[in-house]
């Protein structure tokens, strides 16, 4: 029986090849913008996770307050009013992890007859922790080179790439403001943070060999900026709440009196860019769902004049004994088929569209099993459910008047 | 005496008009036993057409009772109604009414679809009968291809293959010439001579000889109802 009726609906479908193509095209386009989507808004959410992974998790930047000195006043981070004694208190707190005070700027760096520019970060061991950043080759530096100040660097990929070229770095000597450093590893590849700066054109160095050799400073001890990393993401509020009630008493501030710091949750900002992709994607998939949408209402009109067109041939079929639910399947199926045939079609040109454009841009794609899943199912949610009302209307039909239709 | 194949009794059948209830059929009694041949008659609008609907169990009449082989179907539901269709009765239209999109043999086999037969035993049984009308060498061809007369032979043949107790045929000739009418009214006599009951509607006095009894209708009402001589076949 439902064989015999697939191969009517075949036929069916068959007889007006031109108007089921049309028809099919709607589910097609509506599918295929749906797959395109996803793949491109899920690419662009996995793009940001990554990113996002390279920065380190559960992290607060702790930045210095401002001076002002004859009313010119320095903005965040301008201030002495952080030091490492802070951060070595710091790290003694419920909940953290680790804490990187950071002292880091731009400099012009020098290997034989090459010369680059680029960001020279001045940090503890812990910096390493707190941003899960390993070395491909050689080793990191440790307490004793932090304690001892020595002049050993770290080298991110690109400005190794830019000084070595295709040299390893590693027992090499670089001079920063004139100082030699030995090089002692090149750490692993981070690509881009999420402002689009490339993370890989660093140099790092002890903390204590930053002050005293590259930077200068007229405040030994103290530090910018420091890294400070939870031991989880519950752990966090609590950290930060506990953070400042420490630096405020340290700073000895009566209550009432501003902050001379400023507390940063990294973590909710890369949450929010996370949430803004996820929202983007969403966003394009409900675009898309519009076009399936009117694929779907494109099968029900068909239907529809399909039904009027046959009313003869359903009144013979029920005078042969067709019964409501058999003509009311018939009619369905035809929907169906168009609807699945449509969405297998557009299933295709989206993943080709899809990887097409992941060859010919440097875009990031990810096509699911369950947004291919998701998208078939809706398809042939849409048959069934555009295809309900004009089967409906065609087993209601009275079979004496359907036989007078001409 | 066994039931007859059918019988109504104080048959009405009304429908609601502009111009208040006009009553199409105004209770009518009517008794057919199998293996009969029967020919309705009247003008158009006398009410044939309307008992040919309800005893076609197209349609339901509004009083009275109509009981088809022992079983009273005046007020069976849709898909009692389409089981009695599909099973007791055959029809034949004077448009043949066949589906132009599918071969002969396909068209033929339809009633065994609803049935439920399987695909190999639907075939068989659909080009047995379309043996028995004459038309063994055309299984595969679309109506389109054949002629008046062999449409109507395709009818037949649909009409018997899930073997009927009961034939209505609705002017079945009024759409042919008068040679192919007789070819089709021999084909229905033969049947009735295997034993089939066939009711014939027609409004033409040469076709209704053909049947051995003549029920005639004048605004909802039998007026006649005369048992006749068989015409032999090929006679004029």
């Amino acid at each position: 029986m439902l064989k015999a009726m697939l191969g009517e609906a075949w036929q069916a479908m068959g007889a007006n090849r031109m108007r089921t193509a049309l028809t099919m095209l709607g589910m097609v386009i509506g599918v295929g913008s749906v797959v395109l989507m996803m793949a491109i808004g899920q690419g662009a959410q996995y793009a940001v996770a990554q990113t996002i992974s390279t920065m380190g998790s559960n992290l607060y930047i702790v930045i210095s307050g401002s001076t002002s000195s004859g009313g010119l006043r320095s903005g965040g981070g301008g201030g002495p009013s952080l030091n490492v004694a802070d951060a070595e208190a710091i790290a003694q707190l419920d909940g953290v992890s680790h804490v990187a005070p950071v002292h880091q700027g731009r400099q012009q760096l020098v290997h034989g007859a090459n010369n680059w520019s680029a960001t020279v970060v001045g940090t503890t061991p812990a910096y390493f922790d707190a941003r899960a950043w390993a070395v491909t080759n050689g080793y990191l530096f440790g307490d004793s080179d932090l304690r001892s100040a020595t002049r050993v660097a770290l080298i991110g990929q690109t400005t190794a790439a830019n000084l070595f070229g295709s040299d390893d770095p590693v027992g090499k000597t670089i001079r920063i403001q004139q100082s030699p450093f030995l090089v002692i590893g090149v750490l692993a590849k981070k690509g881009q943070n999420l402002d689009g700066r490339d993370q890989d054109d660093t140099v790092i160095v002890p903390l204590s060999t930053a002050q005293r050799k590259v930077f200068g400073t007229p405040f030994p001890g103290s530090v910018r900026v420091m890294l400070v990393q939870a031991v989880s993401a519950e752990a966090m509020p609590g950290v930060e709440t506990s953070m400042i009630a420490l630096l405020r008493q340290r700073h000895r501030l009566r209550a009432g009196q501003d902050n001379d710091f400023y507390v940063r949750n990294l973590t909710a900002a890369a949450d929010s860019a996370a949430e803004t992709t996820r929202v983007m994607s969403l966003l394009l998939g409900a675009i898309a769902s519009v076009s399936l949408l009117v694929g779907g209402i494109g099968i029900m009109n068909i239907m529809l004049v399909s039904v009027t067109e046959r009313t003869r041939e359903i009144g013979i079929r029920m005078a042969i004994g067709a019964r409501q639910t058999d003509i009311r399947s018939q009619f369905l199926l035809e929907a169906l088929m168009i609807s699945i045939a449509g969405c297998l079609i557009g299933l295709l040109l989206g993943i080709g569209g899809a990887l097409l454009i992941n060859a010919i841009s440097d875009m990031v794609i990810v096509i699911s099993g369950g947004s291919v899943l998701v998208a078939f199912g809706v398809a042939a949610g849409i048959g069934i459910f555009f295809g309900f009302y004009p089967a409906r209307r065609a087993a209601a039909l009275d079979p004496i008047e359907a036989l007078r239709h001409q | 005496m066994p039931p007859p194949l059918l019988r109504v009794a104080a048959l009405g059948k009304s429908y609601a008009t502009a111009a208040g209830p006009f009553a199409a059929l105004g209770g009518i009694d009517l008794s057919i036993e199998a293996g009969e041949f029967v020919a309705i008659m009247g003008q158009s609008g006398s009410g044939k057409s309307t008992l040919m609907n309800v005893l076609g169990c197209l349609d339901t009449p509004t009083s009275g009772d109509y009981f088809l082989l022992g079983r009273n179907v005046a007020h069976l539901g849709h898909d009692e109604l389409a089981a009695l269709r599909n099973r007791s009765i055959g029809f034949v239209f004077q448009g043949f009414n066949l589906l132009q999109r599918m071969t002969l043999t396909d068209n033929v086999a339809l009633p065994l679809v609803y049935a439920g037969v399987e695909r190999a035993q639907r075939r068989l049984r659909a080009q047995q009968a379309l043996d028995r009308v004459g038309l063994a060498g055309y299984f595969d061809s679309l109506p389109s291809r054949i002629s008046g007369g062999q449409q109507q032979r395709v009818a037949i043949a649909r009409a018997v293959v899930n073997s009927p107790a009961l034939i209505l045929a609705d002017e079945p000739t009024g759409n042919l010439d008068s040679h192919t009418s007789e070819e089709i009214m021999d084909l229905f006599s033969e049947l009735n001579r295997a034993g089939i009951t066939i009711v014939l509607v027609t409004h033409e006095a040469d076709i209704a000889a053909y049947a051995r009894r003549q029920v005639r209708f004048l605004d909802g009402l039998i007026v006649s109802d005369v048992a006749t001589a068989a015409r032999a076949p090929g006679e004029c």
